[in-house]
């Protein structure tokens, strides 16, 4: 194993152990009940860059993808009772069967075209949910938690420790594409396609491959979500601003690494928590447009991109 | 055709043709390639130079006729395929991987055209070899941006090299540089053909071609008018038509 390698999973069994033990030790709820959502964006970002990022293809559709992963645990609840292992599993297959789907659209659609065709996505789902009696239609449905599974004694507190499992997962998986064969293809399709094909690089597995794992991710990290909120309507399941803030987090980190989206995440995911509890939940959705504003104009390769310019800069200066 | 009996084609397009509404572009075009030529491609603007080529390499579906490369159908592949069983190209207007730098941008052909038995070092080995070649070694480390006109030329002959192709295709190559660059990339183009390596040469400058090929094939208006040593279609009152507009 490379040096870098254990460097990641180090970091990463520590970042899980650390996680596990602010389950243990922590009493007060409120910091799983934020965390959560910031566990889930970073998962979100990373999940949406694989697609988004490396393979350049901009997905508005996170809503539709976390959508029907919250509503495959709401059916899955309601039918069988599932456990949240069944839930998320089922989701990650169902999210890979969209992302097949929205792959296929790649052959006929790019750029902003694609864009506009995920966001159709989105609101056919969510029109498809509104109209599904048995998950409670438009008005939306509650959901009792069944009890935790030891050695958590708090549901939210276990719900946190799967979103940071599924956080490590999606980034191993991201950091692994960014390194294999695979992410070179995906960044030499997105620099220019018909050069990528006669360059030997199969353009449309590549694509299909990206669009399945990027989705069957987002479907997973939304599964959970029905038993940390209790209750489930499209509107909020389905909501634009799932995809407006991955895309912002992602693009403010920076796409040209897997850390770009994760460090994006932190950051927009910590500022949007403080501000909603300090001010309120509209101004958080302000400063996110605001910020992105900022960072298209000042620094469009994101926080990545101005390290690695700063870095550079230094270099070129001390030689 | 002038392809000896007792040797395949390396490359047979047969009666070839390709529409773009109600343009045709390509009309019924039929020629061999033999293993090891130097075949010079010419004709006006317009006349179908670049359209044949997308048609050779799959950037193009075609209406009607075959492309067989080493005596296999390949009119159903897609691009990436044609480029693994060995057809690889310039482009006319370069496209480099502008993200990644020039080691980069031969890598990707190292990844995924050059089988799948290499490993990481050979790959390394291999492309610091074709870009010694090429006379880009230095600029390895370089972002595909920051290269001069010429430097581009010779990085895509070089990712096109870095493919293992047994018919490289340059599709104007020399458009744009000064003469003496244009003697560079030729001198660059012997070379490769020296190696066995098949090549169609697509150029607007005659001397070019009139040194590089070993046949020329004129086209007008999506026809082939004249095909021939380069002497013979220069010599072509047709050729001569078509370039002078009589």
């Amino acid at each position: 194993m490379k040096r870098s390698n254990i460097a990641f999973w180090v970091g990463a069994a520590v970042f899980l152990v650390a996680i596990f033990v602010m389950t243990q030790v922590v009493g007060n709820q409120y910091p799983f009940f934020a965390g959560y959502v910031i566990l889930q964006f970073i998962a979100l970002a990373v999940a949406w860059s694989i697609l988004g990022g490396y393979a350049g293809y901009v997905n508005f559709g996170t809503s539709a993808f976390f959508g029907v992963g919250v509503y495959t645990a709401v059916f899955l609840t309601k039918a069988f009772e599932a456990p949240l292992l069944v839930q998320i599993v089922t989701a990650a297959v169902i999210g890979a069967l969209m992302g097949f789907a929205l792959g296929l659209l790649t052959l006929r659609m790019q750029g902003i075209f694609f864009s506009i065709a995920t966001i159709a996505l989105t609101i056919i789902i969510e029109t498809t949910v509104m109209n599904w009696r048995f998950v409670g239609g438009a008005a939306g449905i509650q959901i009792a938690r069944p009890p935790a599974t030891p050695p958590f004694d708090n549901y939210v507190q276990m719900l946190f420790f799967v979103q940071a499992l599924l956080v490590v997962l999606a980034v191993a998986i991201s950091r692994y594409i960014q390194n294999s064969w695979i992410g070179r293809g995906l960044q030499a399709l997105k620099d220019d396609e018909l050069a990528a094909e006669c360059t030997g690089v199969p353009t449309l597995r590549l694509k299909l491959l990206a669009c399945v794992i990027s989705g069957a991710l987002l479907c997973a990290i939304g599964a959970p979500s029905a038993m940390y909120l209790q209750f489930a309507n499209p509107d909020s399941a389905f909501n634009l601003n799932y995809s407006v803030s991955t895309l912002a987090m992602s693009l403010i980190g920076g796409t040209s690494h897997w850390s770009g989206p994760i460090i994006g995440a932190i950051l927009l995911g910590t500022t949007q928590q403080l501000l909603t509890v300090t001010i309120s939940s509209e101004v958080n959705v302000l400063v996110l447009g605001i910020m992105l504003v900022l960072f298209v104009v000042g620094a469009p390769e994101g926080i990545i991109g101005l390290v690695r310019k700063l870095r550079g800069n230094r270099k070129e200066g001390g030689t | 055709m002038t392809s000896s009996d007792a040797q395949l084609p390396l490359l047979r397009i047969a009666s070839l043709t390709k529409r773009f509404g109600g343009f045709t572009a390509l009309d019924n075009v039929s020629v061999d390639i033999s293993p090891g030529e130097r075949f010079g491609l010419i004709g006006p603007n317009g006349s179908g130079k670049t359209t044949l080529i997308n048609c050779i390499s799959g950037a193009f579906r075609t209406e009607a006729g075959t492309v067989l490369f080493r005596d296999e159908d390949i009119t159903p592949l897609q691009p990436h395929m044609r480029t693994r069983r060995g057809i690889a190209r310039s482009f006319q207007i370069p496209r480099p991987f502008r993200s990644m730098t020039v080691a980069e941008n031969l890598m990707v052909a190292l990844d995924f055209a050059a089988g799948e038995h290499v490993s990481v070092a050979q790959r390394h080995d291999a492309m610091m070899d074709i870009l010694t070649q090429m006379g880009l070694a230095s600029k390895a480390n370089v972002s595909a941006t920051q290269l001069s006109q010429v430097e581009l030329r010779k990085m895509e002959l070089a990712r096109a090299l870095a493919t293992h192709p047994k018919l490289l295709i340059s599709d104007e190559a020399m458009a744009g540089l000064s003469s003496s660059e244009v003697d560079e990339v030729l001198d660059l183009l012997m070379s490769l053909a020296s190696r066995d390596i098949t090549i169609i040469m697509i150029e607007h400058i005659m001397q070019a071609v009139m040194r590089f090929s070993d046949r020329v094939m004129c086209l007008d208006a999506g026809k082939i008018i004249a095909i021939g040593t380069p002497s013979e279609v220069m010599g072509n009152q047709r050729v001569q038509e078509a370039y002078l507009g009589t």
